[in-house]
């Protein structure tokens, strides 16, 4: 992006919305530096390098690249079959900061890939990406095929020796699929449920290889700790953590975006600096911090500091950084049911806590949001919270992660559901059995 | 072993299971429903929680599912924990939110896994206001019928029908809560084992649909153990009974034969036991008519006849031992054929002593499933054994297993290993004339004729022990074949060999004996196993006995006693004349009418297995015995009690009567060495348990009176026999601890499905606490076997003929099944497939036994030009061995529309 100074904003710094940049521009522009340098390395001093720029994974979850990566087994790619994957699914609501990545600068994910392929030595990559990416996909495409065409994938890539080649796959569309092991299953040609660990993917991955799958904005952090290494990079960061990130927030902001900071920069400066603060008239109530899948913070928590311990802390989680706003005048309940109703129909069907419970949790809100809610409706959703929201009881984190903002609402905004449910019947409310199920 | 403590209990634990199963079988009630005692565990369900803490210092715990954590040494864990409970309580409210409630109209009601967890997580109250979202069901077919709203989605069928069988049109279709089990649109399912979805379903979406035009509820039904007699296999199966019909056939486990499962032939072929086509009197055939005759006047005409001359009788590779060794001793071993035809006759003596006197032991099908090295040599095995085709496809695991040893992932984490294990060759190999349902996934499959099945196969055995006899003259391509067998066979541990009769060649018998004998020369402990025709082949060539081909010359103006055994499937029509042509009087004791019966002048009939006790030896040399779940009608009697009957009526006092199947039994084994332990294949009918008989009915049964009310509304005595150890009363002695053999039904308290097997068993997977089923009668012969060298010549296409193969199909081609409706209706039209290209819509004239066919014709690439193939029995109702044949084909324009089909 015009503007940007690739030394504090080096993911967004080259990206073009209009013409990405093709294989030679982007070389003109300091690109391919960490490729090269990468080829020069062992693949066991890369993953030191990675793991000590403390970056941690982009994708919501926060693992640490480096030791992901560190867990594959270490023959060669001539030796083993091996699979090194990005997860480019983005269907989680309110976040929309890979696409920026895709669309606008293809070339640092491949260099980025490149240079994973060689740490872990796939010798194959996949880009799994969001169905509805019609123009990243378009772009990452042809930055492949001028890749390929200018050398840096194929067979001996840049004299090195090594071979790697990289395929991209339309999402033909669940949000389970952003789930890694749903994602693998996915690539396989099969319903994409989540796969039971162990094993886990760096061990037994796609069709049973080894395979380490991270987010696209995390592979846009490798070119540039390999370039300038790992103290520049820990000098990005405002936090303990390494680099800078993507950030970003949507609702009633008057510039909804997505910013490159510092990571550890505060919401404050998120919303009020990058986004132009809240729209006039609108309060900020709530938000939730990083994605649908994290827990409601109230306005108290308007400054937080967006680094990966503090919202943990304070209840909630980074998540994906992109905040979605809950402000005064939109009803909470409507909200949190918009959200249910997403996660309801997303659950991909494989365990019944989520499959059951969470289409339940959605009629129960509906049922309060249209004023035919009652007590106990109030009490089902707390079990349900109760029951379902905690690790460990679904097979997969897509559970506990649409819970998430289902309890902490609950306790949030509590008033609001007892509003809802203590109005006098009205006309839509149910009469006996009339519309109950049998 | 580790030791764990459940509830503050400290109990022994086997260390390479989940705590699930650790659970149940320290004999907790912990429910669960996608794990699956043979399917392992995925963790779909999530409703075998329960609380595991850390140490003995760890008050808070955390909840894990059972079936999902590994046994491990000091593990503490809590079924009863308040929150673990209130967790269980709560999967199944989910699980009702879209179930319809319908038990009282569901056929799973009363022995139903979902109603047995439900009460067992002691959830009552069902709190889910909104609407239900219903689904389309499917017509599946013959066999399964299909309601999906009671599905619970606990992913056991897809889990069964596609990884365990290898099937591929059922599948999961949509997501959330409106996921869908079924086909992409109606039709017949294609796997010949869909009928195991019956049980595997833990609740109604997949009933049996011919038991439901005659349902019944488990309670109501007599049950009894059996032997399925669709094949030489010798599965284990339990059949119901009300009201004087057999109501289903469900598997019963043996965890050495069958263990689970069951194939399709086997669960839906016994309705002929119903069927019109049964004998229910002693009759005359009158102008080709059975006219029923009083019994008594049947036997004195008998006695008439026989007084004038000769006995020769025919026994039947499908009646029981014991109503062979009474025609035999009614007719003297002189005068006995074992009702075989050549060449199936010497094939059968061949198989049987090539097992008995080679080194390798013979494989049971549990044995089978853990090879880590097979080859099946010329043998359609999915066709001629389809249940043992389901347990060679087990093979895949061994190498899915290793796999999983490497990333320490156990072996019951079933979809783990199949993702780690989804890249790895299977150590199997297929030589074959025909595609087979196992080719997908052996690590060859090799097209072969019988002939140069056999070549490779004497190849092979030359490469693993030079001193075996080489083959002059393979092609390049087969000597690297064969080498490579070899390579594989030798690297196992296990190695299995199977063939088979289908394609009536001795040289593939030889052939796979030579392996077995080279391999144990190399010091390999090898399996073998010969797929052989019928249910009691195996007992008729120990029993021993002239070839139908034999007895010919003997049956000239004697009195020919034929017993269960349809003549005209086993000679072809001149042969038939002349046979019964040349007898100065044939008598048939069968329990169905068929071309034979037909043709005699008295006519006996037989009980039916479902009806009498006895015993079968399987292909695997098992001796076991089926109980009688029926207490037939008079005259209706076992084979035995009739030849009893003519001896007196004939005044021959050689054969007196037996009292009791007991005292037939012990002269048997007294009498034939081979047979001596057949007393051992189950208890004898004066069995007590604690004390009291048994009994083959539930507690619960209800209507006795009432169902016959239109007769006599007077209570009648319970029906008994002195033949079986099971009593038909409510009042006897059933528990968990009853052997094997005396299973009439699985039940114990809370558990009324047939999970409650798990209560039976000393061990998931394992023994039954009352011991096994059956009894070996042959065995290795242990050394190192001798080696034959009847090498034969290459197979050679002629100028001007087709080498016809027969065709074994599940459904169609067996005698008894196809009088069941449902596998008549299952059984696809007979065609001819002809290697090469062949017209759409051509028929083939051809001639078998000097009768002309007219059959539709289909192209078979995999078939090598000159070579066809036609399912036996179903074109011509006598051939089923391979035979030159000219073959004209029709093509379509030119066809006749005058002539028949076939
Ligand atoms: C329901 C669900 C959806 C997810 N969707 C995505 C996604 O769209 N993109 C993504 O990168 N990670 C997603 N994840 C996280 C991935 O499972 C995984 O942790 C991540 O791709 C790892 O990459 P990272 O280490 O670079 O963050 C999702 C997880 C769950 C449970
Ligand atoms: S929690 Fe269960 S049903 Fe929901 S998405 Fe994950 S595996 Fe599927
Ligand atoms: S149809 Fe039966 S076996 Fe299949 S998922 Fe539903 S309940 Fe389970
Ligand atoms: S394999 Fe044979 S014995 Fe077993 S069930 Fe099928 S037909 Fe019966
Ligand atoms: S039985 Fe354990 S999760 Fe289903």
């Amino acid at each position: 992006m015009t503007g940007l100074n690739p030394e504090k904003q080096p993911l967004l710094a080259l990206v073009d919305r209009e013409t990405p940049l093709d294989p030679a521009g982007y070389d003109r522009k300091g690109g391919w530096r960490g490729l090269r340098r990468a080829l020069g390395m062992s693949p066991a001093e890369i993953i030191t390098e990675v793991t000590e720029s403390k970056l941690r994974g982009r994708g919501g979850a926060g693992f640490s690249t480096g030791m992901k990566w560190s867990f594959v087994p270490k023959e060669s790619s001539k030796e083993r079959l091996k699979y090194i994957v990005a997860n480019g699914d983005e269907m989680e609501p309110g976040t929309f900061k890979d696409r920026m990545l895709v669309e606008g600068n293809p070339l640092q994910l491949i260099e980025g890939m490149i240079i994973s392929a060689y740490a872990i030595q796939a010798r194959h990559g996949i880009i799994f990406l969001r169905g509805e990416y019609h123009l990243g996909l378009e772009r990452l495409q042809q930055a492949v095929i001028q890749a390929r065409e200018a050398g840096f994938l194929g067979e001996n890539i840049l004299g090195s020796g090594f071979d790697f080649d990289l395929h991209v796959h339309p999402s033909a569309g669940r949000y389970i699929c952003g789930e890694e092991t749903a994602l693998i299953t996915a690539l396989e040609g099969r319903r994409a449920n989540p796969r039971a660990k162990p094993p886990f993917p760096q061990i037994g991955g796609l069709w049973g290889a080894p395979t380490v799958v991270n987010n696209i904005e995390t592979f846009s952090n490798i070119p540039h700790i390999l370039a300038n290494g790992t103290e520049w990079y820990l000098g990005l960061s405002a936090c303990a953590d390494g680099g800078t990130k993507l950030y970003g927030v949507s609702g009633r902001a008057k510039r909804p975006g997505v910013f490159e900071l510092p990571l550890g920069t505060s919401l404050g400066v998120i919303l009020n600096e990058c986004a132009g603060g809240m729209q006039d008239g609108y309060k900020l109530r709530a938000f939730l911090p990083g994605g649908a899948s994290t827990a409601f913070l109230g306005a108290e928590h308007a400054d937080i500091i967006m680094d990966y311990p503090t919202p943990e802390k304070a209840g909630s989680r980074l998540g994906t950084g992109l905040a979605i706003l809950l402000d005064d005048k939109t009803s909470p309940i409507g909200m949190i049911r918009n959200l249910e109703h997403f996660f309801a129909q997303e659950s991909c069907g494989w365990c019944t806590p989520c499959r059951d419970g969470l289409p339940w949790v959605e009629r129960l809100l509906i049922a309060i949001e249209e004023g035919r809610g009652t007590q106990e409706d109030i009490d089902r959703l707390h079990d349900a919270a109760r029951l379902i929201g905690p690790m460990g009881r679904t097979f997969c984190a897509h559970a506990p992660g649409a819970i998430a903002p289902l309890a902490s609402g609950l306790k949030m905004f509590a008033e609001d559901f007892q509003r809802m449910v203590s109005k006098p019947a009205s006309g839509t409310a149910e009469s006996g059995a009339a519309g109950q199920a049998a | 072993m580790a030791k764990i403590v459940i509830d503050g209990r400290e109990v022994e634990a086997r260390s390479d299971v989940n705590l699930l199963q650790a659970c149940l079988e320290a004999g907790e009630d912990l429910p669960y429903f996608c794990w699956h005692p043979e399917l392992g565990s995925v963790g779909a369900c999530r409703q075998c929680a329960v609380k595991q803490y850390a140490n003995a210092e760890d008050t808070r715990g955390r909840i894990v599912m059972a079936c999902m954590t590994p046994v491990t040494e000091g593990a503490i864990i809590s079924v009863e924990d308040p929150e673990a409970k209130e967790f269980r309580g709560e999967v199944v409210e989910w699980l009702m939110t879209n179930h319809p409630h319908d038990c009282p109209v569901c056929e799973e009601g009363g022995e139903c896994h979902l109603q047995d967890m439900t009460v067992m997580t002691g959830h009552r109250e069902r709190r889910y206001r909104f609407d239900k979202r219903t689904h389309n069901n499917q017509d599946l077919g013959p066999f399964v019928k299909h309601e999906m709203n009671r599905c619970i989605a606990c992913y056991r069928c897809v889990r069964f029908y596609r990884d365990y069988a290898g099937g591929q049109d059922l599948g999961v279709f949509a997501s959330h809560n409106n996921v869908y089990f079924g086909r992409h649109e109606s039709g017949t399912l294609e796997s010949p084992f869909s009928g195991n979805l019956i049980e595997v379903c833990p609740t109604g979406v997949f009933t049996d649909k011919p038991f439901s035009k005659m349902y019944s509820r488990k309670w109501d039904m007599r049950g009894a153990p059996s032997v399925c007699s669709n094949c030489a296999t010798g599965c284990n199966t339990i059949i119901n009974e009300r009201a004087g019909k057999v109501r289903r056939t469900l598997n019963r486990y043996n965890d050495e034969v069958n263990r689970y499962f069951l194939c399709d032939r086997g669960r839906f072929g016994h309705g002929w036991v119903n069927a019109p086509t049964r004998l229910r009197s002693a009759g005359y055939v009158i102008n080709g008519d059975m006219t029923p005759v009083p019994a008594q006047a049947a036997l004195d005409h008998f006695g008439k006849i026989a007084a004038s001359g000769r006995l020769v009788g025919i026994g039947s590779p499908r009646a029981s031992l014991e109503s062979n060794y009474a025609l035999r001793k009614l007719v003297g071993a002189g005068n006995f054929s074992t009702g075989m035809a050549e060449p199936e006759h010497s094939l059968v003596k061949l198989a049987v002593s090539l097992l008995a006197a080679g080194p390798a032991r013979i494989a049971t099908m549990h044995e089978m499933e853990q090879a880590d090295g097979a080859l099946i040599l010329g043998e359609d095995v999915s066709a001629t054994s389809p249940r043992m085709s389901l347990a060679l496809r087990q093979i895949k695991r061994t190498a899915f297993n290793k796999a999983a040893d490497q990333a320490r992932v156990p072996h019951w984490m079933d979809a783990s290993v199949r993702t780690l294990g989804q890249d790895t060759i299977s150590p199997l190999f297929v030589v074959s004339p025909t595609v087979t349902d196992l080719d997908g996934f052996a690590q060859d499959a090799i097209r072969a004729m019988p002939e140069d099945a056999a070549r490779l196969g004497f190849a092979i055995a030359h490469r693993i022990d030079a001193s075996a006899p080489d083959v002059a003259g393979l092609s390049e391509a087969e000597a690297a074949s064969a080498s490579r067998i070899a390579e594989g066979l030798l690297a196992a541990e296990k190695p299995l060999l199977v063939s088979g009769l289908q394609y009536a060649s001795a040289a593939l018998l030889q052939a796979t004996a030579n392996i077995a004998s080279a391999l144990a020369a190399r010091g390999k402990t090898p399996l073998i196993s010969f797929v052989l025709p019928e249910a009691n082949s195996m007992g008729l060539a120990l029993m021993g006995g002239l070839s139908l081909d034999e007895i010919a010359a003997q049956t000239a103006d004697a009195t020919l006693i034929v017993l269960e055994n349809d003549l005209s499937r086993r000679l072809d029509g001149a042969q038939f004349e002349a046979l019964v042509g040349s007898a100065a009087s044939l008598v048939v004791l069968d329990h169905s009418v068929t071309p034979t019966a037909i043709r005699s002048q008295v006519t006996f009939p037989s009980a039916a297995y479902s009806e009498t006790d006895g015993t079968l030896v399987s292909a695997e040399g098992r001796a076991q015995r089926f109980l009688q779940v029926v207490y037939p009608d008079a005259p209706l009697q076992a084979g035995w009690r009739w030849i009893a009957d003519m001896a007196q009526a004939a005044g021959l006092s050689h054969v007196q009567p037996w009292a009791r199947l007991d005292d037939l039994i012990a002269e048997i084994a007294a009498t034939m060495p081979v047979f001596a332990r057949i007393p051992e294949a189950a208890p004898a009918a004066d069995y007590e348990l604690e004390g009291t008989p048994l009994r083959s009915q539930t507690h619960r049964v209800s209507g006795r009176t009432a169902i016959r009310a239109n007769i006599s509304v007077r209570d009648i005595p319970p029906p008994s026999s002195p033949d079986t150890p099971l009593h038909s009363t409510m009042e006897g002695s059933y528990s968990t601890d009853m052997p094997g053999t005396l299973i009439p039904f699985y039940q114990v308290p809370g558990w009324n499905s047939e999970q409650s097997l798990n209560r039976f068993q000393q061990e998931i997977g394992g023994k039954m606490r009352g011991g096994d089923c059956g009894v070996r009668l042959i065995d290795a012969a242990g050394g190192s076997g001798t080696f034959s060298s009847g090498i034969p010549e290459a197979f050679r296409a002629r100028a001007g003929q087709v080498m016809l193969l027969p065709e074994a199909r599940v459904f169609g081609t067996d005698e008894m099944s196809m009088m069941a409706q449902p596998i008549a209706d299952r059984a696809a039209p007979a065609v001819v497939r002809v290697g090469g290209t062949v017209a759409e819509g051509a028929r083939v004239r051809l001639s078998l036994g000097g009768e002309i066919f007219t059959v539709d014709a289909v192209s078979d690439p995999s078939l090598p030009e000159g070579v066809a193939t036609c399912p036996p029995h179903m074109v011509s109702r006598s051939w089923s061995v391979p035979e030159w044949v000219s073959l004209e084909i029709t093509a379509p324009a030119e066809r006749v529309g005058t002539e028949s089909a076939v």
